[in-house]
């Protein structure tokens, strides 16, 4: 982590097979992911992005294959390791998923609380600086059902960056924003990535985002179960070998190329 | 000029001088989640207790700085400003320094208050005295909402939502049938075992059967049976139509031009008034059966035990009991649905729900059963 090269692997995923529901959504696939970089993962509806990420973030267990994180097997790994590889990852679910029971501040500190011996006025600061980031610093003491959905957004990204993770998966984080928000949170990602050489791997559909934070994208093809780009946003655009990567990268999404279980996945 | 050093845990080492005005901290080594903590309670009386104008930050031995670092910064920053001093951090790695920065430029924004009323007890008693008036004006505008879809339905029996009922039917009904005999059966064998202790001092052991056919038949069938029912379905329904609720489930039904009531109040209330008398009719068996185990215990072959339940009991008994449990099973289903429709704010709100949809069936319960002993004592059954 001290020296971070740009060119060190943080993710691999090798010869992953997932199903979801009992049919294949996606079919050996592998990829990495480089230290400090955002990575971000793109696809139509039901092309198993968000299944992909759960598998990466272990929620969901693998058909087949293996995904390291800092080299080792989450797919593999036991319960001790397990939370070894979870605390060195930090997640902002598409709904937030912030605990209706506690304040923001509880929420982002709880993480705090459970890992650090930080005593308590250290605590609450540091939760205070993670939604400070995040343009909530005013709104600790609020319940997050007293939030827009867009503030609840905010709010769960500090919450993921607690304990300062060497890797921030975010599902879908701008969806929902307004477009100034939404591009303050893309430089937000491109700060922490450059200044705290924190490595994002984020799900989106917004385009302007894409092309704004992401020094590499993948796109999976709910049709084909594969990956069927994988490079430099603006080069894919230009000059990608599929027709239809070029198409969605020049206008969104493209209909025909959509799984027959569309929809079921986000 | 008084300087100090001390070691911390891990590689971290802090060196602190003070000269005059100005006092330096020297840093070194990593300063992140695991070693801020003692460095913080190091630092916390001589904080306390600084006045001096000038503090000095040098960082350049620092490796790594995450976020707790920089609350550590920060700390010091608010109380230089709080102070009228100044801070300056000399010698951090340029990368964190931009980390830094990054926070310094957003400013502290101290938080909006977020006013809990304080109430004296004169306010807080009419707000409680409020709270249970509107909730029974609720009640009772559920009641007659559901009382004129009833009716609608019972005009247009194809618009109820057939398929519905039979789920929750099942659900709430078939799938209780276990824990209803269970209990019944506990609650006879109980019941005689208790009473043929005393009773067969006085040689009226066999009145135990009169005991238990009156008494499981007119009175803890249906009981057993509704609270049953309230635990187990009531809860249910406030908890789904709750999470609806919160999903806005609710709200699409309504814009949709789908009364909710009708919806989905309405199977349920009609599985339930159906299924509590048949479980009722299991629980009175299971009950009686567990008399006749105690009396076979006792000595008494099963053909006497009959013979006197049947001539205790009459059919007036029974179908009392079982019109107890079926306005038992309207009270409870009901509670349970509005309990839910009311629920808000994501998943507490929907325990709380479940919780007070369980609670008020209870209470509900007991009213009605107070209701009814009254009932049937003036109409002398």
């Amino acid at each position: 982590m001290e020296s971070p090269t740009h060119s060190d692997t943080i993710i691999e995923v090798r010869n992953f097979t997932a199903t979801y529901g009992g049919s294949v959504v996606i079919d050996d696939v592998s990829f990495d992911v480089k230290r400090g970089e955002i990575f971000v993962i793109l696809g139509g509806s039901g092309s198993g992005k968000s299944t992909l990420l759960k598998h990466m973030i272990g929620l969901y267990s693998a058909t087949a294959g293996h995904i390291l994180i800092n080299g080792k097997d989450i797919v593999t790994a036991g319960e001790k390791e397990r939370i070894a590889i979870m605390k060195s990852i930090g997640v902002a679910y598409q709904m937030g998923a912030l605990f209706g029971s506690m304040t923001l501040l509880e929420n982002v500190r709880l993480p705090l609380d459970e890992y650090t011996d930080l005593p308590s006025d250290a605590r609450n600061l540091v939760a205070r600086l993670k939604l400070r980031l995040v343009g909530l610093e005013a709104f600790i003491d609020y319940m997050p059902f007293e939030l827009s959905g867009g503030m609840q957004k905010r709010a769960a990204i500090a919450r993921a960056m607690a304990l300062d993770p060497q890797i921030l998966f975010l599902d879908e984080p701008s969806a929902g924003l307004d477009p100034i928000t939404s591009a303050e949170l893309d430089q937000l990602i491109l700060d922490l990535a450059h200044h705290l050489s924190m490595t994002f791997v984020v799900v989106t559909h917004e385009l302007p985002s894409v092309f704004t934070i992401a020094d590499r994208i993948i796109m999976l093809d709910g049709r084909l179960k594969k990956i069927v780009a994988i490079g430099r946003p603006q080069e894919l655009r230009a000059h990608a070998d599929d027709p239809w990567v070029r198409k969605f990268l020049n206008a969104g999404m493209v209909e025909g190329r959509i799984s027959p279980n569309g929809g079921l996945q986000g | 000029m008084t300087t100090s050093e001390s070691p911390l845990p891990g590689s971290m080492k802090i060196r602190i001088s003070s000269e005059g005005d100005t006092l330096t901290l020297v840093l070194s080594g990593r300063l992140d989640m695991n070693t801020t903590g003692s460095l913080w309670r190091k630092t916390q009386r001589l904080l306390q207790q600084s006045q001096v104008s000038r503090v000095v930050m040098d960082m350049s031995g620092v490796s790594y700085c995450d976020g707790a670092g920089i609350a550590f910064i920060d700390r010091f920053r608010q109380h230089q400003t709080s102070l009228g001093g100044e801070l300056s951090v000399i010698g951090l790695a340029e990368k964190f320094r931009r980390l830094l920065d990054i926070y310094g430029q957003l400013g502290i924004h101290p938080p909006l208050k977020h006013v809990r009323e304080t109430l004296s007890l004169v306010e807080q008693i009419g707000k409680g005295a409020l709270k249970v008036w509107q909730d029974c004006r609720t009640l009772v505008a559920f009641t007659g909402e559901l009382a004129v879809t009833v009716v609608k339905a019972a005009r247009h029996p194809r618009r109820i939502r057939w398929q519905d009922t039979w789920l929750v039917a099942e659900q709430a009904g078939v799938n209780a049938l276990p824990i209803i005999i269970l209990i019944g059966l506990l609650l006879g064998l109980i019941l005689a075992f208790q009473a043929a202790m005393p009773m067969r001092q006085f040689g009226a052991d066999i009145y135990v059967a009169n005991l238990i056919g009156v008494s499981m038949l007119r009175e803890m069938g249906a009981l057993i049976t509704a609270i049953i029912l309230a635990g187990r379905s009531g809860s249910a329904f406030a908890a789904e139509l709750g999470t609806m609720n919160v999903r806005e489930e609710i709200d699409a039904l309504k814009t949709m031009g789908l009364e909710p009531v009708r919806f989905l109040v309405l199977p349920r209330v009609l599985a339930a008034v159906t299924m509590t008398p048949l479980l009722t009719v299991f629980a009175n068996l299971a009950g009686l059966i567990g008399g006749a185990v105690v009396m076979g215990i006792l000595g008494f072959p099963l053909v006497t035990y009959v013979n006197q339940v049947l001539s205790a009991v009459t059919v007036g008994d029974f179908l009392g009991g079982l019109f107890k449990a079926l306005a038992f099973g309207v009270v409870v289903s009901a509670i349970g649905c509005l309990r839910g429709l009311e629920a808000t704010r994501g998943a507490s709100g929907v325990g709380q729900a479940t919780t007070r949809a369980v609670v008020s069936g209870i209470v509900l319960i007991a009213i009605l059963d107070g209701v009814f002993a009254v009932l049937f004592y003036a109409l002398g059954w």
